[in-house]
């Protein structure tokens, strides 16, 4: 076991793990924070997308050791006060989210993807996303929000 | 009937109709939704895990397993195999007697497997990365057997020795084919076309968790499209009574059909749980998901049509050939459907089809969104291109010239389907004008002569498919809602459908407020428990809102009327006097507004709640048009999608926010099919695609923005006009791909390419028509 220092969601923690732990499952099983998903075997899917230090992750294919001193994100933490985030709204907004499992790690690969290119074109917001799988929405709307989030001002089309 | 109320009483904007944002996103976007693998439950604590030994071998006879390496392994409670569970019953095929009622198959194998994938025994850990361990520990000694592979895996390696051949049955009897049907036809093209095998592959994949009671029941979280067919499922598999089996849905994520019921392993696990005597839990891994779950498709079509040159058809044939897989499933039974659906939305004087199913070692067919319709319009969307190509008239004119001419009362077809209202005409004229076909074909012409490198392709499809299908057509469909108001001024709603994306946590909100005037956000929707909703058709077949949604519309009606019995008392009027508001949620007696009564308070005493069944007299009909453009780059043969342009008539829209995202959703992965996804295996047997690393499964970079065009033709089977939508987008995208991937080299030479036409298919198409061998 290892004992490994980091920020979750603002929270400063302290905890024993072992060696092999994956970080989605140190956040799932030792947090407590469900949002971050499991849906590969090999990174390739995007639900368990975390930030680490401000950049978007899979958590899958990161040792919970090797963010230790670091600062993680997950979608839980990514508003405040209730309020959904500007792109959490977004994927509201322009129904950019079905059965749900994907979106949390849909939401943050959006987050980094912004925090890297506040203005992307379409072609750019699907490359962005293309390592991150939706089963249910055709990515469309997926699209829509991203786009709308980069606005400020994320509006339904009419 | 209008298409949408605009207005209702008083000042009260109608909700119906309206972009209601989902009252379920705000978890969803959060904390997440609470899918089985997150759920928390106090009588889930300790629980154990349970990991599947699965076969490595696609066809092979089992001599021996030994587990006793395994016993020793940390952590390690129990491990078992198929003998441990030769009480339990044989699992029959679906529709035994029509399919062979020889090909059983065990919850684990016990003297034989049949694919690779398939469970053979279970280990059972303190924790679950002690499971992966451990599962390698379980020695199996297979014994090699030929492996049993295609359309037409012949009878010289039996899946099933007792049956004494690998046909599994009939759809129809292949005698009564008419030799004569084309006689008097100009044109006759018959073509062998592969629907291939796909992976439904929902994000989240299967898992169970379950723990028996001291009482001697079964509770027991699945991710499932509808609890109460999954309790009757597990009942069967375990051989227990109705009663002793409680099903828990939490949130799903996702299914497209292969998640509806109980698989072998869900049973496997509540099993363990009774027998270790602790809650089990089991969730696999996506390499499980893609060699366990249920595929979809897998049909051979073998398709002739003939008709004048000038481009009418005169007789249509499909021949099916049925992979059901190493068990006959639901799968098996598909090919009905794909007959009832054979000639579409065309008027077609001659049309036969029979289909024939055969059991191979892979893993066995399923529901797959859309679900045996969407093999039936590849196949006559492949025919008619063929036959346009042949006669060099317009694919789109064709289909102009031989749909259905509109019909306002139900058309029986000679497949014996009773399609309720169809105007299918308009709706390939509205894709087109939408599409601009007329520029679309100035531009490839354009192209074709200049010799571009990247050539155009137009590809159109028209579909007419079959939703909220019963069980025939003495029992009409069906389903039951519960509404109830409480004196706080909130709502709740169960219902016996089984959301998993599709939001009807909202949608239905939006009915029982449109009726009640109490807010969508004070009306909580529930479903998938069945000790609180015992009844139930879950969701699936697109069966959702035109039976679930109307029985809570018809709920909140009698509700109301129930309540204007307690009001009339209340206020000492007659019944027959009062209004009721529902901008203020309150009866008044009618010309005098100040004597009224809030629903609220008719609450207070005795419950305030309706239980409803709702039926409809048949299934519905949706119908559209899918316009495709596709790009191919002649020298690498690559194709890209670069426009999808569908009309999509599913009746009246409740949300239209919600009926977009079901046709997006089933456009996208319509089109994976068409130039993407197939599920490989090799000559052995052996999956070839077991990851999304291999499963080439659709990512945003592949597929365009949709461009949808709006058509409502309300059917008169609900109050609601309201027909299907969840599968009309997989149903009508997928040949509008293909055919606009075959359309941009056809001027090359080439005729066809099957599914999935991807770079390399389309490149060896290109070559072998330049190679003068015309690939047809």
């Amino acid at each position: 076991m290892t004992r490994i220092e980091l920020t979750v969601n603002g929270d400063k923690r302290s905890d024993e793990v072992e060696p092999r732990l994956l970080l989605v499952h140190y956040l799932r099983e030792t947090c407590g924070l469900r949002a971050a998903n499991v849906g590969c075997d090999t990174t390739s899917c995007g639900a368990c997308t975390v930030l680490l230090d401000g950049r978007s992750v899979k958590s899958c294919t990161v040792l919970a050791v090797q963010a230790a001193g670091q600062d993680v994100v997950t979608s839980e933490g990514l508003s405040a006060d209730g309020e959904l985030h500007p792109v959490q709204a977004a994927f509201r907004l322009n129904h950019g989210l079905q059965c749900g499992f994907c979106t949390p790690g849909m939401v943050m690969a959006a987050v980094g993807l912004l925090a890297e290119n506040p203005h992307p074109t379409e072609e750019e917001v699907r490359a962005g996303l293309e390592g991150n799988l939706c089963r249910c929405t055709g990515y469309h709307n997926i699209i829509r929000a991203v786009l709308a989030a980069a606005d400020t001002q994320a509006e339904v089309q009419a | 009937m209008p298409a949408r109320r605009e207005l209702a009483r008083g000042d009260y904007l109608s909700i119906l109709g309206t972009r209601v944002l989902r009252t379920e996103d705000p978890k969803f976007l959060t904390t997440g939704g609470v899918y089985t693998d997150d759920v928390v439950d106090d009588r889930l604590a300790g629980a154990c895990h349970v990991f599947f030994v699965r076969s490595p071998l696609a066809h092979a006879t089992v001599s021996g397993i030994d587990v006793s390496a395994a016993l020793e392994a940390p952590g390690v409670i129990a491990a078992f195999t198929g003998a441990d569970l030769a009480d339990l019953p044989a699992i029959p095929p679906s529709a035994a007697g029509l399919i062979n009622t020889e090909m059983t198959q065990r919850l684990l194998a016990t003297d034989k497997v049949r694919y690779v994938g398939e469970p053979v025994a279970v280990v059972v850990t303190e924790l679950a990365y002690q499971g992966e361990d451990a599962l390698e520990l379980v020695a199996v000694d297979y014994d090699p057997l030929p492996a049993a592979l295609g359309f037409d895996p012949g009878d010289s390696s039996l899946l099933f020795e007792a049956a004494g051949t690998n046909v599994a049955g009939y759809w129809g009897d292949p005698a009564s084919l008419r030799p004569d049907l084309f006689e008097g036809c100009e044109t006759v093209v018959s073509h062998t076309i592969v629907n291939q095998r796909v992976a439904p592959a929902p994000m989240e994949t299967r898992a169970a968790a379950a723990v028996w009671g001291a009482d001697g029941r079964l509770t027991t979280w699945i991710p499932n499209q509808g609890a109460q067919g999954t309790r009757d499922d597990l009942v069967k598999l375990l051989s227990l009574e109705p009663g002793q089996v409680r099903v828990i849905t939490p949130d799903v994520g996702g299914a497209f059909g292969a998640k509806f019921g109980a698989d072998p392993e869900h049973a496997v696990v509540a099993w363990v749980a009774r027998r270790v005597g602790r809650p089990a839990r089991w969730s696999e891994t996506r390499y499980e998901n893609l060699i366990g779950m249920t595929h979809g498709r897998a049909q051979q079509h073998t398709v002739t049509i003939g008709g004048s040159r000038d481009g009418n058809i005169q007789a249509y044939r499909l021949e099916i050939v049925q992979d059901a897989g190493a068990y006959p499933k639901i799968g098996a039974v598909l090919p009905m459907l794909t007959i009832l659906m054979t000639t579409g939305p065309y008027d077609i004087p001659s049309a036969e089809a029979i289909a024939k199913v055969v059991v191979t070692n892979t893993t066995p067919i399923g529901a797959y969104r859309g679900a045996g319709r969407p093999e039936a319009t590849a196949a006559i969307e492949r025919a008619i291109d063929l036959f346009a190509a042949e006669i060099g008239v317009d694919p789109a004119d064709v289909r102009r010239k031989n749909l259905l001419p509109k019909f306002t009362e139900p058309h029986r077809t000679k497949f014996g389907a009773l399609y309720d209202t169809g105007d299918y005409v308009a709706a390939l004229d509205a894709a087109l004008e939408a599409a601009g076909y007329a520029e679309l074909r100035a531009e490839q012409a354009a192209r074709r002569a200049s010799g571009d490198v990247r050539q155009l392709g137009i590809g159109v499809s028209s579909y007419v498919e079959i939703t909220g299908m019963g069980d025939g057509e003495g029992t009409p469909p069906s389903e039951n809602a519960t509404v109830e108001v409480f004196a706080d001024g909130t709502a709740t709603i169960l219902t016996g459908t089984s959301p998993h994306g599709q939001g009807h946590a909202t949608a239905w909100a939006m009915l029982a407020s449109e009726e009640l005037g109490i807010p969508v956000e004070k009306i909580t929707l529930q479903w998938g428990d069945t000790d609180l909703i015992p009844e139930g058709g879950g969701t699936g077949g697109s069966r959702s809102l035109q039976q679930g949604g109307a029985a809570v519309q018809q709920a909140s009606r009698e509700l109301i009327e129930i309540a204007r019995e307690r009001a009339a008392a209340e206020l000492e009027a007659n019944p027959a006097d009062l209004v009721y508001d529902t901008s203020r949620s309150a009866f008044a007696v009618a010309g005098d507004p100040e004597a009224s009564v809030p629903l609220t308070k008719l609450a207070e005493g005795e419950r305030l709640l309706v239980r409803t069944v709702f039926s409809q007299p048949g299934a519905t009909f949706p119908f559209g048009t899918h316009v495709a453009v596709a790009e191919v780059d002649i020298e690498t043969g690559k194709p890209t999608l670069t426009r999808m342009i569908t009309v999509d008539d599913a009746g009246t829209i409740l949300n239209p926010l919600l009926a977009e995202g079901q046709r997006h959703g089933g456009i996208g992965q319509g089109a994976a099919q068409a130039f993407l996804e197939e599920v490989v295996y090799d000559d052995d047997g052996n999956p070839l695609t077991t990851s999304f690393a291999d499963y080439p499964i659709i990512s945003a970079t592949e597929v365009p923005s949709y461009e949808l065009a709006e058509m409502q033709t309300p059917t008169s089977y609900n109050p609601l006009g309201a027909k299907g939508i969840g599968e009309a987008g997989s149903i009508g995208s997928t040949p509008a791909v293909q055919n606009a991937i075959v359309d941009a080299v056809a001027h090359l030479g080439v005729r066809h390419i099957d599914m999935p036409a991807t770079s390399r298919r389309v490149w060896e198409a290109l070559r072998a028509a330049r190679q003068g061998s015309e690939h047809r």
